[in-house]
């Protein structure tokens, strides 16, 4: 081993160690899972690594992928080294481009973590989709099936390219490979620079544009020659197996491991045989070498090279005995004939049989099967049943397996008990909350048994879809031999359960398996903990005959200043118990990761770490599990497609049971439609402190509900006569307002579903005159709580909804009297964003349709389990779908122009029926243009009577009018989305709804970042801040969207912000909504990006108004008439200095630290922008205009 | 005639009796330059707040922290950089800096937090070259619970600890709310502390009447305070075997004058110098000689402690009975019913 450089890292870092060192122009656009690559280079680029050519490579962050992949291509039309790396939709968005440069032969990688493509459901885990769809792009196409051969095949392609001129698609399985934390061999400088010959560097240099050596390139041809000269390209594709193999050999030579085109393992003579690409090879692999051990004549092909596709390279690799052969695509083509590579292999065998090619007699019986779509587990038993398939006399065609197909039966079934691991692998699971650190703990002990002992080390990562609360599970193998078990672990050896509590919530030890040790996070004593247990856990340690040992880690924890981190402690026990390494070893390589991790966060945080660990095997105790019999294991009940239960109770609920991996297809939609209203039944009750209500300090001013992100804190106002049921405890106070004299009003909690942020409290005004710290809401114990809470959460619920058409919707307290529509999501808590979907939602939610472009918004908003849009009890609620990341403003429009189509259809129809109908209710029904709640509910009623009327005549258009008539209430459109879509990816989407007029809003939650991808840089993030691809601080000014819109002169547009001035908010959002054109809203967003206490968001607004870093303002263009004043400026000259403000920000307060000089000259310049920008927003609000209709 | 302004403070000979206490100019390096080049002896840096480390990298911690590997999609919310300047660092540095520039002594200062910080950070300083070190004691009892014995042995152990892990010359900067100042002082100096800064002043937090807020507010010294050390330097000098440092309240050079009279190797200034910029040194330079000079005194050493409590006229006038003869003299310059 002394010879070898072993290292633990991910495939993205794998990947990206390669790229940066081969490179000089890197353009980059961040997408789930290829977003590190990026952020690898951004940083190493940053702290000035340089490439193998001793330049430091220029990152470059675009506003899409269309836009890196148009930056690649001219750098290296300019004679650049240059790369991209990318995923899913990114990777379509490039396609053009991709023709382009390949149609020219210009050499280059893109590094793609193969994702799969949204189509009735967005997904960010892995298949081949993406990559599929592009080999028709003329690249050469290979295929990593695990972390080493990522860095190993990033190389081989980028030495390939150059050789071939012909441009590489380096891919590897997202998150599966992109994610996994393995060790593997890294490759040394110098060979690095031995597989990059510098003589086809120069003939790529050489071929660039250069004004001394001038060429045409890039023409535009006619019929005449185009064909011809499209077949030109044909040698060089020929050539590319031949070359990407002597590569291959080069790179053998050099480090020793040794890659074909097509790599066959298993039996000489085996008659049954898997073609496949990508990870799940590691699953089948190992199913393999088991079986021919035993003597099965089995084989795997796994195919590197799969564009171009060797005909003969792919025929030489298999055994001549093989009879049999299952294609495997990890891809989905509906309507055609099979899978890509199932035709590839097809095809390969019929020419060779037709060239006499192929030395077998007959060809083998090839069926295809698909199998892991989005990262669907894959198994060696799984891979079991494909081979005893393979034994069928007729085995099925088209076949898919991980899945039960109910529906059109082309499952495999599979035996899960059927395969085990090797006993010599430790497998441990460990289940943690993302915020206690347990997988950064399980991280760090990959790297130290990877790094420090002669084992292999695997890490893999699974997270669930919530940013608050979530549960992650670490897997982790260690073993005698190199690690390629691609799938989750099923038979564990040591589980440990960081969480008590999820001991009710999940079947923590399903995955243990016999004799495991299993390590519990307790608050009991190991005497008492036995008590305290699930039966159904009780039951699995004695069915199971496991050995349980308890750790009070939270105690320990807090005694030695960690807080609620019990990582630390979690893994000493880990490696007491788990007897790898000796004790005092592990110890010591603990610390040393301690070190290496936060070694940079300062002496205290390191010392705190090591206080942790030196007593935590103090607080280790085994439990003595008693002797007792208890009833067998209960069986899992298989989950049906077609009861009588409603979909939530079928699928929704077993979705939050964690057995979503058991629904048949039967139970899922045929077209990705689901439901609202479905987060309402989560109750994840994440949080330790709740808001309880003083309703004798509260002043009813309805702040605390405007500003929960989760809608968890609400306001009613209802008769005295309402309170006769009421349970014990219920609180409420008289309501001031006039025009409800004699009523009562409640703030109530929804324990279960508050995320315990505490922002409400932070914005209460409402202070107690004897104990100011009191508050009129304020932060308690939940526990000391629950009952009672959720006893008045649920009378709560039950009391009446005010009168709509009663309220003055447009102040803070009448808005906050209209139900939110929009509850309970599973956004970070104290999110910035939620606040004004919620108050969209309460607005106007009765009546919207929302076009939401993928993000944050997205992803709290639609992703599975459930979903916080919900409806009304006259079941109507906001309507929502996410098309795309960059079309969303387009997806928008279309929504509108459909209201408009339809009721310009029901106006006809409407028309023709118009001789049965009352005159004065069809005039009505044209005439209403108001949005005022009177009068929507008026046209409510005009609609139902004009449907009685309707049902009167047997008219073919009376039914179809009937059928569309709702269309006459009016529709609020609703186009949503982060700044990353509306300034950077969609801006030209966006920019051309602004113009078109049509009655569209645009809430734009800018939060300055990409936040749902981890806060990279938009053209929002202000100047100075730092995030991922401006690690150095971002250099160019912030894009001013808002005047962009405004130049138009006829796009209503609000800056606003919730926290500094909710009363201009709620304006804003009215006026919006009832401006029958174009409204642009940019909602002022906190996020976790910023690196803020988010505990105090809300209030820290005013601080980022007061600064006018952020001014509020509002152009309506209804005043822009008669030489009107449109522009309003709703906030107050600068009070506080950018710096004052940028100090209490992290994004800032970093620069400051890391490069104090450069804040300095960033923060004058940032101040100089936003001095500038308030003048000449000050001249904005004198401008007068008269815009036309 | 040539008047010998020079004093031994800390075992350190000083061209004079003027130092630069800690605060803002001390902090900077050109102001240090011009200090010295007005003819400061020497200066004290500002002090490293134990606390406000721990608090910045509990801070970074947290926020590399928060939300961290808790969803598939954002592992981390920023981008690790390896060169934010971090804890103690940043003062190593200007230290480091401060001692290439100057010439004159750079006394170190430090507030410590925890025992195990106290004697890190001390360590920290003296290896980056600091002349001398000054603990800024500044611990504020809250419990009820906690005697005087308790609060004064925490500051007997605290300076014994760091005593024994630094070699250079310590001082020790406390406040003057004690029981009895004689005793705690006599402790300290029994425990290693070669010289006594007195005192500290407590910055006492504001109230805001509109945001019912408790907000720190930094209120300079006025030429009154100078008494508060004058009183207790007096007291001190006869009975203690170690350096006496004065500070608060010494704005002019007839204040350097007095607190020496009664005994203080040297006066530091804090305030004087914001309000009236590094050459106010000179000033009151100039202005001490001439004072010595119309006084007939020949060097600092011979004006040091002529007027402690042995040796001034009256004793009894720094005891009880002046509060006694002031607060009478005071009321009646005023209205009275």
């Amino acid at each position: 081993m002394s010879d070898h450089r072993y290292t633990t890292l991910d495939g993205n870092e794998a990947t990206a160690l390669i790229a940066h060192a081969t490179n000089e122009v890197i353009a980059i656009y961040p997408i789930t899972p290829a977003s590190p690559m990026g952020e690898y280079c951004d940083t190493w680029s940053s702290s000035g690594k340089r490439n193998i050519y001793g330049t430091v490579p220029e990152v470059i962050e675009m506003q899409s992928e269309a836009g890196a992949a148009g930056a690649v291509h001219g750098a290296l039309q300019a004679g650049a080294l240059s790369t991209t790396f990318t995923a899913s939709q990114g990777l379509l968005l490039m396609i053009p481009n991709m023709f382009k440069i390949a149609g020219e032969l210009t050499p280059t990688v893109f590094h793609v973590s193969a994702r799969t493509l949204a189509t009735h459901a967005l997904s960010i885990f892995g298949d081949h989709s993406d990559v599929m769809t592009v080999r028709s792009a003329g690249w050469a196409m290979l295929a990593s099936n695990s972390v080493q051969e990522a860095h190993d095949f990033a190389l081989i392609s980028q030495s390939a390219t150059f050789k071939s001129r012909v441009p590489f698609l380096h891919f590897f399985d997202g998150f599966r490979t992109s994610h996994e934390v393995n060790k593997i061999e890294t490759i040394p400088i110098e060979h690095i620079q031995a597989m990059q010959a510098t003589e086809l560097i120069q003939a790529h240099r050489d071929r660039a544009m250069d004004p001394d050596r001038p060429v045409l390139r890039g023409s535009a041809q006619n019929p005449d020659v185009f064909f011809q000269a499209r077949e030109a390209c044909n040698s060089f594709y020929l050539a590319v197996p031949r070359i990407v193999q002597e590569t291959m050999d080069h790179f053998a030579q050099l480090t020793g491991r040794k890659y074909h085109l097509f790599d066959y393992v298993g039996a000489e003579d085996a008659e049954r045989v898997i073609v496949m690409m990508g990870s799940g090879a590691g699953a089948v692999e190992e199913r393999v070498q088991s079986l021919t051990q035993t003597g099965e004549k089995v084989g795997l092909v796994k195919v590197r090279l799969y564009r171009p596709f060797d005909r003969e390279a792919f025929l030489a690799s298999l055994p001549k005995t093989v009879r049999r052969i299952a294609v495997l695509d990890r891809t989905k083509e509906p309507g055609a004939m099979g899978e890509p590579l199932y035709q590839d292999v097809l095809t390969a065998f019929f020419e060779s049989r037709e060239n006499n090619a192929t030395s077998q007699s007959e060809l083998p019986h090839i069926i295809g099967g698909r199998y892991g779509l989005s990262s669907k587990e894959f198994t060696p038993a799984m891979v079991a049943s494909i081979y005893d398939e393979l034994s069928e006399e007729s085995p099925k065609q088209h076949f898919t397996v991980g899945i039960r197909d109910d529906v059109t039966h082309l499952s495999l079934s599979w035996d899960p008990d059927a395969v085990h691991e090797a006993d010599d692998v430790k497998r441990a699971v460990f289940y943690g909350l993302g915020s206690d650190g347990t997988v950064g703990a399980s991280k760090n002990s990959v790297k130290i048994i990877g790094e420090h002992t002669t084992m292999y080390a695997q890490g893999y990562f699974v997270y669930d879809s919530k940013k608050a609360g979530s549960i992650t599970v670490s897997h982790l193998r260690f073993s005698p031999r190199p690690i390629n078990s691609t799938y989750l672990i099923e038979r564990a050896n040591f589980v440990a359960c960081h969480q008590f509590s999820f001991l009710e919530k999940m079947d923590v030890l399903k995955v243990a398996g016999p004799g495991a040790t299993v390590l519990l996070n307790s608050p009991y004593s190991p005497k008492e903990v036995w008590s305290k247990l699930p039966q159904n856990v009780q039951r699995q340690i004695i069915g199971k005959n496991l050995r349980l040992h308890v750790v009070d880690a939270l105690k320990v924890a807090s005694e030695t200043g960690m807080g609620n981190r019990i990582n630390t402690i979690m893994q000493t026990c880990f490696f007491a118990l788990a007897d790898i390494l000796p004790r005092d070893q592990a110890i010591e390589q603990i610390k040393k990761a301690i070190r290496k991790t936060y070694g940079r966060r300062g002496e205290q945080v390191l010392e705190q770490n090591f206080a942790a660990v030196d007593a935590a095997l103090a607080a280790l105790h085994e439990v003595q599990v008693p002797v007792m019999s208890l009833k067998e294991l209960p069986v899992e009940p298989v989950l049906d497609g077609h009861s009588d239960f409603t979909f939530i109770e079928r699928v929704t609920k077993a979705l939050l049971a964690g057995r979503g991996e058991l629904l048949p297809v039967s139970a899922m939609p045929v077209d990705g439609t689901f439901p609202t209203g479905t987060a309402q039944i989560e109750k994840r009750s994440i949080a330790t402190e709740i808001p309880i209500w003083d309703s004798s300090i509260c002043i009813d001013c309805g702040l605390c509900s405007l500003v929960c992100p989760h809608a968890a804190i609400r306001m009613k106002v209802f008769p005295e006569a309402t309170l006769c049921n009421a349970p014990q405890g219920f609180e409420s106070k008289a309501w001031r307002d006039k025009e409800q004299p004699e009523h009562l009003m409640t703030i109530q909690v929804a324990p279960d579903d508050c995320t315990g942020c505490g922002v409400c409290v932070d914005v209460c005004p409402a202070r107690s005159k004897e104990a100011v710290r009191h508050k009129a809401i304020n932060m308690e114990p939940k526990d000391d709580h629950l009952e009672r809470e959720r006893a008045n959460f649920d009378f709560f619920l039950n009391i009446k909804e005010s009168d709509r058409t009663q309220l003055k919707i447009d102040t803070v307290k009448g808005s906050q009297l209209l139900e939110p529509l929009f509850e309970f999501s599973g956004a970070c808590a104290g999110c910035g964003e939620t606040p004004y979907l919620k108050l969209m939602s309460q607005m106007f939610g009765d009546r919207t349709l929302i076009g939401n472009a993928t993000g944050c918004s997205s992803i709290y908003g639609g992703n599975l389990p459930t979903t916080p849009w919900t409806t009304n009890a006259q079941g109507r609620g906001p309507t929502w779908n996410n098309s795309l990341f960059e079309d969303n403003a387009e997806f928008g429009l279309g929504l509108r122009l459909a209201l408009d189509a339809k009721y310009e259809y029901a106006q006809s129809l409407m028309a023709k029926c118009a001789e049965n109908l009352d005159p004065e209710l069809v005039q009505g029904l044209r005439e209403s243009l108001s949005t005022s709640e009177e009068e929507l509910e008026i046209q409510r009623k005009r609609v139902e009577s004009l449907r009685k009327q309707l049902a009167k005549t047997d008219m073919l258009a009376a039914q179809a009018l009937a059928a569309i008539a709702d269309v006459f209430v009016r529709r609020s459109v609703w186009i949503v989305g982060g700044d990353g879509w509306a300034y950077d990816i969609g801006f030209g989407g966006l920019d051309h709804v602004l113009a078109s007029g049509r009655d569209v809003n645009v809430l734009v939650l800018d939060t300055g970042v990409y936040s749902n991808t981890g806060g990279q840089a938009s053209k929002s993030t202000p100047r100075a801040a730092v995030a991922k691809f401006a690690s150095g601080g971002k250099q160019a000014r912030r894009k001013d969207l808002g005047m962009l819109a405004v130049s138009y002169g006829n796009v209503y547009v609000a800056q606003i912000a919730m926290g500094a001035n909710p009363a201009q908010t709620i304006r804003a959002f009215a006026e919006a909504e009832s401006y029958p054109g174009p409204s642009l809203i940019l909602a002022y967003s906190h996020c976790i990006a910023h690196g803020i206490n988010m505990a105090t968001s809300m209030t820290h607004q005013k601080d980022a108004v007061q600064s006018a870093f952020w001014p509020l303002y509002r152009y309506d263009p209804r005043e822009a008439r008669t030489d009107g004043q449109p522009f309003h400026l709703d906030s107050r000259a600068p009070r506080m200095t950018f710096r004052d403000f940028a100090m209490k920000e992290a994004r800032f307060g970093m620069l400051a630290r890391s490069n104090p000089e450069e804040a300095d000259r960033l923060f004058k310049l940032t101040q100089q922008d936003i001095n500038d920008q308030w003048h000449y927003y000050e001249q904005m609000a004198g401008i007068e205009r008269t815009i036309s209709d | 005639m040539s008047i010998e302004l020079s004093t031994t403070y800390l075992g350190m000979k000083l061209k004079n009796p003027v130092v630069a206490s800690a605060g803002p100019l001390t902090g900077n390096l050109d102001a240090l330059r011009q200090l010295q080049d007005c003819g400061v002896a020497a200066v004290v840096m500002p002090s490293l707040f134990e606390e406000q480390i721990e608090h910045d990298e509990a801070e970074i911690d947290r926020l590399y922290r928060y939300q961290a590997d808790s969803y598939a999609e954002s592992l981390s919310y920023f981008p690790e950089t390896e060169h934010y300047s971090k804890g103690p660092q940043e003062y190593m540095d200007l230290l480091e800096e401060a001692k290439n520039i100057l010439s004159v002594p750079v006394i170190a200062s430090l507030n410590g937090h925890t025992p195990g910080g106290w004697t890190r950070y001390a360590r920290m300083l003296e290896s980056a070259g600091a002349d001398a070190l000054e603990l800024n004691i500044y611990f504020v009892p809250t419990d009820c619970g906690m005697d005087a014995q308790e609060v004064e042995q925490r500051y007997v152990d605290l300076v014994a600890s760091v005593r024994q892990s630094i070699e250079i010359p310590l001082a020790v900067k406390i406040g003057s709310q004690f029981t009895s100042i004689p005793n705690i002082a006599y402790r300290l100096m029994t425990v290693g502390a070669e010289g006594l800064v007195l005192f500290n002043r407590f910055l006492e937090p504001d109230l805001d009447l509109e945001a019912l807020q408790i907000v720190p507010d930094l209120v300079l010294s006025q030429p009154y305070e100078v008494r508060l050390p004058l009183r207790w330097i007096a007291i001190l000098r006869d009975q203690l075997q170690c350096s006496l440092a004065a500070t608060s309240g010494i704005h002019h050079a007839s204040d350097v004058s007095r607190v020496l009279l009664v005994g203080a190797d040297v006066a530091m200034l804090t305030t004087a110098l914001l309000k009236k910029g590094p050459r106010h040194i000179e000033t009151i330079l100039v202005d001490l000689v001439n004072w010595l000079s119309e006084n007939e005194y020949v060097s600092v050493e011979q004006l040091k402690g002529s007027m402690s409590r042995a040796n001034c006229p009256d004793p009894s006038a720094l005891e009880r009975a002046n509060y006694m003869k002031a607060l009478t003299t005071y009321t009646k310059e005023y209205w009275y019913p």
